[in-house]
């Protein structure tokens, strides 16, 4: 009797093992079939969103990897938990915009991560909610997808309006809120202020590191805007 | 290969035995994506996918898995292809993938592709197997779309919406604004919507079978009355 369930015992364990190696070869074969298709999607998501603040047009970096680390003092400012890299938008080499990694910690309900792109002079050059779980239809209206309400940063700077109007108008602020939602634009709103404060703390670090980046001069990526010649790439000031 | 019932396994799937509205199997995601179409569909076809592949591979395999090693057979090539199909998700269709998120990898935990798996495709051969993964896989689909399609209705407005993150660009304009820019209704959207529309659902699914019973019980009591026509042999239907 003994010897019968040892004997089954070994039958089904050399079947599992089987099954376990042949599902195992066929999850390795579609990993490395879907591998670089994967990496690729992911890259194309993230630089989405960045290509959004900069379009392709105003810069001929790759912005994706052209990147510096913040320095950890900065982390809780910025809300970063992680730590994080700001890109760089470049143009024939000259860095004229920034964009910031940010998370308001105080949304409606938890984190709000966004994206803030910041010109040279201190002004918003766009802002994208990256993230969220605020209430769907009251607190989302902060992404682009379903309310413009977003685009309102742009152009502005600590100095118009002046810090202390950078509230919602509910705190007596210049930004709207949303009908039935207030916590969510005013946490949005007081984190991009906080990423201007960081950047005009910061921005002699990022001009000196960044201009020690060797950049590929002659042979840029050809993705973007191959033919702009230099000449006239002094004209982009934000 | 002819004696293959395909109706009565269509029949199951889609309407006498659906996953969804009579077994009520696979709610969670069932009730979670289903705020509009696109999501629906995405979690459908990825639900159906492995359905058909678990099927497939447990009726190949029903003659070499002793009884006493099945489930964990089965649980391991179920979680195979999940897995497969979240890598080719996150491969095509990368921005759906990321809205569906966690409801992918659970597709391992819908108890539908287990229980199709066990009840049906561990005792028939290949091709019925197949067949019943496809059906089954409709039927939950089916249920998903038409839960998606009213809730995006009712809920936002708006139809088939956003359908590019499926079918890439050419469908970005496939989108329908049915009611003002503003409009939206909250509960629709969050998981109470999921639960009233399903359970209306249901009911109209009851409602429909109870009235062809009706019906039924009628057609077989008639030829007695009907005997009044001319012929007397056969019924007239």
């Amino acid at each position: 009797m003994g010897s019968q369930l040892e004997k089954s015992m070994a039958l089904n364990g050399r079947v599992l093992g089987l099954f376990a190696l042949i599902t195992s070869l066929l999850l390795a074969g579609t990993h490395l079939g879907t591998k670089d298709k994967i990496a690729d999607s992911q890259r194309r998501a993230a630089q989405k969103a960045l290509l959004e603040i900069i379009p392709e047009e105003r810069h001929d970096n790759d912005i994706l990897t052209d990147t510096l680390t913040i320095p950890q003092h900065y982390w809780s400012v910025l809300g970063l938990k992680k730590g994080g890299e700001l890109h760089l938008a470049r143009k024939a080499g000259e860095v004229f915009a920034i964009i910031v990694p940010a998370v308001a910690p105080d949304g409606y309900s938890g984190d709000i991560t966004m994206i803030v792109g910041i010109h040279l002079d201190g002004s918003v050059a766009g802002v994208r909610v990256l993230n969220h779980s605020e209430t769907p239809g009251l607190g989302d209206k902060v992404e682009l997808k379903k309310n413009p309400w977003v685009l309102s940063f742009d152009g502005k700077s600590l100095g118009s309006p002046p810090a202390a109007r950078w509230k919602v108008k509910k705190d007596k602020g210049d930004f709207d809120q949303f009908t039935g939602a207030t916590i969510t634009p005013r946490a949005v709103v007081a984190q991009v202020a906080r990423a201007l404060h960081y950047f005009s703390e910061d921005k002699t670090r990022i001009i000196k590191a960044s201009a020690s980046i060797p950049q590929p001069q002659a042979a840029t990526t050809g993705t973007s805007t191959p033919s702009t010649s230099p000449a006239d790439s002094t004209g982009e000031t934000p | 290969m002819s004696d293959v019932p395909y109706g009565e396994i269509s029949r199951n799937g889609l309407w006498n035995n659906n996953p969804a509205l009579v077994q009520l199997l696979g709610l969670c995601p069932l009730l979670a994506v289903t705020g509009s179409v696109v999501n629906a569909l995405g979690l459908g076809l990825a639900t159906m996918a492995v359905l058909i592949g678990s099927n497939i591979t447990v009726s190949l395999i029903r003659n070499q898995v002793s009884d006493a090693i099945r489930t964990p057979a089965f649980v391991m090539i179920i979680a195979t292809f999940t897995t497969c199909t979240e890598m080719l998700m996150k491969a095509y269709t990368y921005e759906l993938y990321q809205i569906l998120g966690i409801f992918i990898p659970l597709i391992v935990t819908n108890c539908a592709i287990l229980g199709r798996a066990e009840a049906f495709a561990s005792k028939q051969p290949l091709l019925p197997a197949a067949f019943d993964g496809l059906m089954m896989g409709l039927g939950f689909g089916a249920v998903l779309l038409v839960l998606g399609a009213i809730r995006e209705i009712i809920g936002s407005g708006t139809l088939f919406a956003n359908m590019d993150l499926l079918f890439g660009p050419m469908a970005a304009n496939w989108g329908l604004q049915l009611f003002g820019d503003n409009y939206g209704f909250l509960v629709m959207i969050l998981p109470p919507g999921a639960f009233l529309v399903t359970g209306l659902l249901i009911a109209l699914k009851n409602i429909i079978d109870s009235r062809q019973q009706a019906r039924l019980a009628e057609t077989q009591a008639a030829p007695v009355q009907g005997s009044k026509r001319v012929r007397t042999t056969g019924t007239i239907q």
